[in-house]
């Protein structure tokens, strides 16, 4: 694992995440893809702005 | 939309049958209460996010070192996977390499797969008693 990168990373743990959560909380595949979609870019969204806000508190 | 096969309740023995498939087998349960959509979906993606724990160097935690609570809860969130972390154990996978990059993002990935299962399982505890 020489060529991971940590935001690669976690848009794929995003990924895994969404897909499961959506087909758990929704029926039909049309839902099912609408809502993971909007998980996806929560997941992503946040974990960049939560990054960016640690970045200005260093421990 | 929901498929009407699953729409009714089964048997008590027959519900747990289908939680220890559905714990056994990620996505099985589902497979076996016609919910095929659901259950192929998660037979495909809880595997590989297991498989890719591995791959990142991830560490299976052990079960029964009582002095670490947090390992121990740790290797529970492992076992929530089933067979796979048997399989992994007898292929001496997920020893974990803690120098490694990825280490800590494989006991994540490792960890919430089981911990997906077992929602999972629970999902397919209500489908098969007719809730859902």
């Amino acid at each position: 694992m020489t060529h991971a990168s940590h935001a690669g990373l976690m848009i794929m743990f995003a990924l895994f995440v969404s897909i499961v959560f959506a087909t758990l909380m929704r029926d039909d595949p049309k839902e099912q893809l609408f809502f993971g979609g909007q998980l996806f870019v929560a997941f992503v969204v946040g974990g960049i702005a939560l990054g960016w806000i640690l970045y200005f508190f260093p421990l | 939309m929901r498929e009407a096969t699953a729409d009714r309740a089964h048997s008590a023995s027959y519900t747990y049958l289908i939680c220890v498939a559905a714990w056994a087998f990620p996505g099985v349960g589902h497979l076996l209460l016609g919910r095929m959509q659901k259950g192929l979906t998660f037979l495909i993606t809880l595997p590989l996010m297991f498989a890719f724990g591995l791959w990142l160097e991830g560490r299976l935690f052990p079960i029964n070192r009582f002095d670490q609570p947090l390992v121990v809860l740790a290797g529970l969130a492992d076992l929530g996977i089933g067979v796979p972390f048997f399989v992994a154990r007898a292929l001496q996978l997920g020893a974990g390499r803690v120098v490694a990059l990825t280490y800590e993002y494989g006991n994540a990935f490792l960890i919430v797969a089981g911990l997906m299962n077992m929602l999972v399982v629970l999902d397919a505890f209500d489908v098969a008693q007719g809730r859902k």
